[in-house]
């Protein structure tokens, strides 16, 4: 009957089934593991890796792909840490906007390269992420800046525990929120998977797809953009290669979330939950003492495994296209 | 159903002996039971309309698909095709409609791509094949550098390309599909001497063509297909012009078509002297309430196309369009829904529906701007609509809910329907609305359209199917390699007659 959406809800209990029995094997030997005080870290932890998971999926669903996030991280992260060691007097409110606007023009840029011109996507953001990285470089000349050299506003904001939880973390809750409701409740929302699901169907229905593509890019850049902020603020450090690789692991999150690389398909709930299982998976590797290099062949393996399941399920769909095909047109 | 079959022996055996091939696609019998023969040194033209069977049976030839029944034959020895590479092997190639090369390889490498001559090192023995490939295009008169890169050439000249191809393989079954439909009237009398070189090596030629004139000037045997069945073959010379349109239109044209007498009003869409810089040209019509405006034509006659303009895919270059009387500029498909003028595309895979997407979400998708608020989105109001919808079409489904992906082609047909029509329009627009559904859901979609006429809309309806245009349309616009080549009302209208318009075909004027 409901084929790809019941595959879709099992993925996202798939997932759920996976990071239990990962919780439930770490705490075997590790009890403090699951404790929630532990627990509510692994999800701070995690906050940043969610949101921006939750901007690439706007970009991965209408059939794009964003290279440059982390590139953008890095930049506007350099900037408001900089901005912040040079007027020390700059309200936080200020940066902060400054982080998004940055990120959003960033975004722009990306998103612009791709409608106006109609170059491919990865091939526009790997020439950004080089360019972003490339002007973090300049804008610092190589240099860092410490914590020492940070406000204290600055530092404090995403560690400030509200309501038993860290800023961060609702930054984080904030952006599931936001995203589930553009997703499945605003005509944006319905543009991105039309325009993933089926390019020509969706022109013909009046869904401008270039817009739609700037704007999947304007979303993913302005929340790189802050997330550049919490970053450097988490961290307590800016320098040029903050965030190396960080674009892979959204990706990462994305395809272990059910989201079809090829568009269309995928929910925030999946998302959410290929970033948190990636997020355990990270916390616990340290904890039960195995090498970092092992940890990244974990991971890898994990997103292998991720692919093929996402094309078990592509292959239902992909063989009713084919038997449509075949019909003696 | 008679079939014209040669009484005398033909005077060469044929080296390819079809019969009793059969294939089926899930809801459609594709062939049933179908012959061919093809002879060394002789050309056979397959005749048929559109979705008669006779891409199903090249691609069987080709090894593309395997068929449910029936034998091959190759010089009397029973054989079969399981792939592509098996079918070239026993030396079947086939010349595309549009040819399969590729544009960034040289001349060469696309003649002898996988099968290039290696040396004694199994490498590619390049100037072995720049050599044998300047001898082949050399053979068939071509002066095409062997060094040129195929994006470089005109289309005429890429198929000479594809020719030599078929003959570096050392085909001796050489299928063309439609080879002149992109050709001009030049490069046609140059392909027919070149078919006449292959002729005379010995090679047996299965020729897909449209256009009788070119059948009459080089082909000795014909089959024709309608249906998925093979209801004639034989010698040319044997037959008449008029015996060949008879038996590729065929059927009883008074078949059951579920036309209502609509009440056609004022005129609601009027197009004036509408051009487009490559695709038709000085295109008029006029559309009136309750009317259901047929217009067929052969593949690539410019029907589609006109339609796509004016659903603002594509712009025009000239011309003008007037709405209920007010002239219309249309530069997006999103103007056209406004104005009320909606397109339901021919390829539902590829322009209709988003099969990943759930039948709400698909049947409201161009009525978002009615059913949400502040662009929010109401579920319940889009779910309010499709099932209206779903309703009003007979729409097979579980659940609304349910990816359009998962449903049968000719449900998925009605959702796409059910979109347009939940837009509210005033003119709507079907691009070959039954190809390729099964019959039940056919006679739902005709007797829908009429239903849709009588209620007031104003119907264009693009179809190559000639019952179908005879037994729906009020009036006909016949179009021929982009222009209009007749108007007919429905009284008295011949399937004859449609066929001569559209082939422009004068001899057969009796």
């Amino acid at each position: 009957m409901n084929t790809i959406r019941s595959l879709l809800a099992r993925r996202e209990a798939l997932l759920v089934l996976a990071c239990l029995i990962l919780l439930v094997a770490i705490t075997a030997r590790f009890p403090a593991f699951s404790t929630p005080r532990n627990l509510a870290g692994v999800f701070n932890d995690t906050s940043i890796l969610i949101m921006m998971a939750l901007g690439q999926s706007a970009v991965i669903l209408t059939k794009s792909i964003d290279l440059s996030v982390a590139a953008n991280v890095a930049l506007t992260g350099m900037t408001v840490a900089m901005l912040n060691h040079l007027a020390p007097g700059l309200p936080l409110v200020v940066l902060i906007l400054v982080a998004l606007a940055m990120g959003m023009l960033l975004g722009a840029i990306n998103g612009f390269l791709v409608w106006w011109l109609d170059i491919p996507a990865i091939v526009v953001t790997l020439g950004t992420m080089t360019i972003f990285r490339g002007l973090a470089f300049v804008l610092s000349g190589g240099a860092w800046v410490n914590a020492h050299e940070m406000s204290r506003p600055f530092l404090e904001l995403p560690r400030t525990v509200l309501l038993g939880l860290p800023v961060l973390s609702w930054a984080g809750l904030l952006a599931i929120v936001l995203a589930a409701l553009l997703f499945t409740r605003t005509g944006l929302g319905r543009a991105f998977y039309a325009t993933g699901g089926n390019a020509v169907a969706a022109v013909y229905a009046g869904i401008d797809i270039g817009k739609t593509r700037f704007l999947a890019f304007v979303l993913s850049g302005t929340v790189a953009g802050l997330c550049g902020y919490l970053w450097v603020s988490r961290y307590a450090v800016a320098y040029v290669d903050v965030a190396s690789g960080f674009e892979l692991d959204t990706i990462a999150a994305c395809v272990i979330g059910g989201v079809s690389t090829i568009g269309g398909v995928g929910t925030v709930g999946g998302v959410v939950l290929g970033a948190l299982f990636l997020g355990i998976i990270k916390n616990a590797l340290p904890v039960i003492g195995i090498s970092p290099f092992w940890q990244m062949a974990i991971s890898g393996a994990i997103i292998i495994t991720a692919v093929v399941i996402n094309a078990r399920g592509e292959r239902v769909k992909g063989r009713i296209i084919l038997r449509r095909k075949e019909l003696p047109l | 159903m008679t079939a014209m079959l040669s009484t005398d022996t033909p005077t060469t055996e044929p080296i390819l002996r079809m019969t009793g091939i059969s294939k089926t696609f899930p809801g459609v019998k594709a062939l049933s039971d179908v012959a061919l023969d093809l002879r060394p040194g002789h050309v056979t033209a397959l005749i048929g309309e559109n979705g008669a069977g006779k891409s199903t049976l090249v691609k069987i030839l080709t090894g593309i698909y395997q068929p449910d029944g029936g034998s091959i034959q190759i010089d009397g020895r029973e054989v079969t095709l399981p792939t592509a590479e098996a079918a070239q092997d026993l030396g079947i190639t086939a010349i595309h409609q549009e040819t399969v090369l590729f544009d960034e390889l040289t001349v060469a490498e696309n003649i002898y791509i996988g099968h290039a001559p290696r040396n004694r090192y199994g490498l590619i023995d390049w100037a072995a094949m720049h050599a044998r490939a300047a001898a082949i295009l050399h053979g068939i008169d071509a002066p095409i550098s062997t060094r040129a890169r195929l994006k470089d050439l005109s289309i005429a000249q890429r198929h000479l390309v594809a020719i030599a191809r078929a003959l570096s393989i050392d085909a001796r079954i050489v299928i063309m599909d439609e080879p002149t439909a992109a050709l001009s009237y030049k490069e046609v009398e140059e392909l027919f001497l070149i078919i006449d070189r292959l002729k005379k090596a010995g090679k047996a030629i299965l020729f897909i063509s449209h256009k009788f004139e070119e059948v009459w000037q080089i082909c000795e045997y014909f089959a024709v297909f309608r249906d998925g069945r093979q209801v004639g073959a034989g010698r040319l010379d044997e037959v008449s012009h008029n015996d060949l349109v008879k038996l590729m239109v065929g059927r009883d044209v008074t078949q059951a078509f579920p036309k209502l007498d609509a009440e056609i009003g004022e005129v609601v869409l009027k197009v004036d002297g509408y051009c487009h810089p490559t695709e038709f040209d000085q295109v008029s019509l006029e559309l009136r309430r309750g009317e259901i405006l047929g217009l067929y034509g052969l593949v690539g006659a410019g029907r589609s196309e006109v339609c796509q303009a004016l659903f603002g895919v594509t712009r025009p270059s000239a011309g003008s369009v007037t709405l209920n009387g007010r002239p219309i500029a249309v530069r997006s498909p999103s103007d056209a829904i406004d104005a009320g003028i909606v397109y339901v595309p021919e390829e539902r895979g590829r322009h209709g529906a988003i099969t990943a997407m759930s039948i709400v979400a698909n049947i409201s998708l161009p009525s978002l701007k009615v059913t949400s608020r502040r662009n929010f989105l109401r579920m319940a109001e889009e779910f309010a609509l499709a099932r209206q919808y779903a309703e009003r079409l007979d729409l097979r489904a579980a659940s609304l809910s349910q990816p359009v992906g998962t449903l049968s082609g000719g449900n998925q047909q009605k959702v796409v329907i059910g979109k347009w029509l939940a837009t509210l329009p005033k003119v709507i627009i079907l691009d070959e609305p039954t190809k390729g559904i099964d019959i039940g859901s056919k006679a739902a979609v005709h007797a829908f359209m009429s239903q849709l006429a009588v209620e007031g809309l104003a119907v264009i309806m693009v179809s190559s199917e000639i019952p179908e245009i005879l037994g729906m349309s009020d009036r006909v616009i016949v179009m021929r390699e982009g222009r209009m080549a007749g108007l007919f009302e429905r009284q008295g209208l011949t399937p004859e007659a449609l066929v001569r318009a559209a082939t422009g075909n004068k001899e057969a004027a009796a």
